[in-house]
């Protein structure tokens, strides 16, 4: 190990990701690649866990027990995907608690999404089937992402999210051919949906700073316009068989490159939401440090029961 | 009152307890004071809606006057409401939420445990179906209750403060009245009155490894087999009730 220099370090690196070996914790991995991945895992599963507010939102309030059940039981599963990628975090030698102090001083990111309030019922379809949509996009290809920790936790994190999407795409189902009431509570979501929903896939190739570096690495394996491209393309068409209508007076089918053109994301109201100004970013991150701060105690006690269980043990 | 109508109103007041319990629970969904316990409570919550579900459908059925499980669920009056006042109370604390779980679940063990042998088929599958989940449900609020108890000098206060407050709420469990009396004749409920000192023991060992205590003076309440419930119980159902009341009528 000695006479090989970083550089060669470096060159043997990329020549694995390159044949397509994936890395794993112990390998050895530059340090940018390092933090890059702790910056976008433990920006994973804070979306995963600040996620669960604008459903647990409604959950008290569901339509039925079924809808109850099931909603509760997505919102469980959110939780379990913040779970396995804390500890693919935990891998690259992290500290779970760290990254969410990081969450909760607005250091870390998380997905900006949901930053926006869930105000109606639909809204929890809407979340389903357009959130969860779009999260499949983004996190398929991160199945065969260089790192294994990371790929093998998304193998079963894909696999719930599509039923996520599903159930989210039942609920809309239900309401678009529902009464009219029902039938408008689906298109006012909608409407309040979509674009955040398209925005989900990050900033515009040309604006997108860590793209390059992370195609690179087979971190990411297609940029973010492909994603949303991809997003537009398969959503619309769902849109339209239940009837409802995309708000994007720009929307038309290219019949030439067999994509569908649309219009001009607002990149202000984007910024805004990331740099923390978003319609519940203060709500969102003050409910997760709530929920810290009111634990403390309970944790507390269980270590200080813990310790105590231990020297009984030992005496 | 007929053995139908005892039915009916027997299989509601349990599937009351587990929908109102459940749906306190799940409103720390999101909140919980660790990741692991917000699954954790938040699994609760799914297994006793899920009872809840299949009681309601029961009930519905033995009722026999058009009424489904959401019905029953979503649209009866404050007052229809039969669950005990125990599981309408509010989460409170972590600790305070587990001192109640911990209560009920003691009991439903025991209750489920004789209903498995129960003369009515249903009751008795449903018991059947359920009382692995109990257990599980058991051992979790009893682990925490130790762990809580025999913590911190600041956990120990606090769930002996819950246990003080909630001990008003855990006769009422035991309650019987004529409804009660008709199915146990008949085999089918269970006579809570064979296995309440087989509670109050396991409450107590448990109580006693947490270095906690019931209270000297026990007080005792009771109303909500009748529908008298505490204040708490309204603000429950207007969330609970909030769809199917705004919008009467419609499939979800
Ligand atoms: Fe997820
Ligand atoms: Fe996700
Ligand atoms: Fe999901």
């Amino acid at each position: 190990m000695k006479d090989l220099n970083i550089n060669e370090l470096d060159r043997k690196f990329q020549e694995k990701i390159d044949n397509e070996i994936k890395i794993e914790p112990k390998d050895y991995m530059p340090e940018a690649y390092r933090k890059t991945l702790i910056r976008q895992i433990s920006q994973h599963a804070h979306s995963e866990i600040v996620g669960q507010l604008p459903e647990g939102n409604w959950v008290t309030r569901a339509p039925n027990l079924r809808r109850k059940a099931v909603l509760l039981a997505k919102i469980q599963d959110e939780a379990g995907h913040g779970l396995y990628l804390y500890s693919a975090v935990e891998t690259l030698g992290a500290d779970r608690e760290e990254t969410i102090d990081d969450l909760h001083s607005g250091k870390a990111k998380y997905s900006s999404i949901f930053n926006y309030p869930s105000l109606t019922w639909a809204d929890m379809g809407m979340i389903g089937w357009l959130v969860d949509g779009a999260a499949i996009m983004n996190q398929v290809p991160l199945c065969r992402c260089s790192y294994g920790p990371y790929a093998r936790a998304m193998v079963r994190v894909c696999k719930e999210e599509s039923f996520h999407q599903r159930q989210g795409y039942e609920i809309v189902t239900k309401l678009a051919t529902g009464t009219p009431e029902q039938k408008e509570m689906a298109q006012e979501s909608l409407n309040r949906w979509w674009w955040p929903a398209l925005m989900m896939f990050g900033p515009s190739d040309a604006d997108s700073k860590h793209t390059a570096q992370s195609m690179k690495w087979k971190i990411k394996r297609h940029t973010n316009d492909e994603l949303r491209q991809q997003f537009v393309d398969v959503t619309v068409p769902q849109a339209e068989l239940i009837g409802l209508k995309v708000p994007d007076p720009d929307l038309k089918w290219n019949e030439e490159t067999g994509h569908y053109e649309f219009g001009e994301i607002n990149w202000n109201e984007f910024w805004q939401v990331v740099e923390g100004y978003g319609p519940c970013n203060k709500e969102r991150v003050d409910a997760r440090r709530k929920a810290k701060e009111d634990g403390a105690w309970v944790r507390e006690a269980a270590n200080a029961y813990a310790e105590k269980r231990a020297k009984r043990k030992a005496s | 009152m007929t053995k139908q109508e005892a039915l009916f109103e027997y299989v509601l007041r349990k599937a009351d307890d587990t929908l109102i319990l459940g749906h306190r629970l799940s409103e720390w969904c999101g909140h919980g004071p660790v990741l692991e316990e917000d699954i954790a409570l938040t699994n609760l919550a799914l297994d006793l809606i899920g009872q809840a579900t299949e009681l309601y459908q029961y009930a519905a059925e033995v009722e026999n006057k058009g009424r489904n499980e959401d019905d029953l669920a979503f649209l009866r009056l404050e007052r229809e409401y039969k669950n005990v006042l125990l599981v309408e109370q509010t989460n409170g604390d972590f600790g305070k939420t587990i001192v109640r779980q911990f209560l009920f679940d003691h009991f439903q063990s025991l209750l489920y445990e004789r209903l498995m042998n129960s003369a009515d088929e249903q009751i008795a599958a449903i018991a059947e179906k359920s009382i692995k989940e109990v257990k599980y449900h058991l051992k979790h609020s009893s682990e925490w209750v130790i762990r809580l108890g025999d913590g911190t000098e600041e956990s120990h206060n606090r769930v002996q403060e819950s246990v003080t407050d909630l001990s008003r709420y855990i006769e009422e469990l035991f309650y019987q009245d004529e409804v009660d009396e008709i199915l146990i004749k008949e085999g089918i409920a269970a006579d809570t009155a064979s296995f309440k000192e087989e509670y109050y023991n396991n409450i107590n060992a448990v109580l006693s490894e947490a270095t906690l205590s019931l209270p000297e003076k026990m007080w005792q309440l009771d109303g909500g087999r009748k529908g008298v419930h505490s204040e708490h119980l309204g603000f429950l159902l207007a969330e609970l009730q909030y769809m199917q009341r705004t919008y009467p009528g419609m499939e979800w």
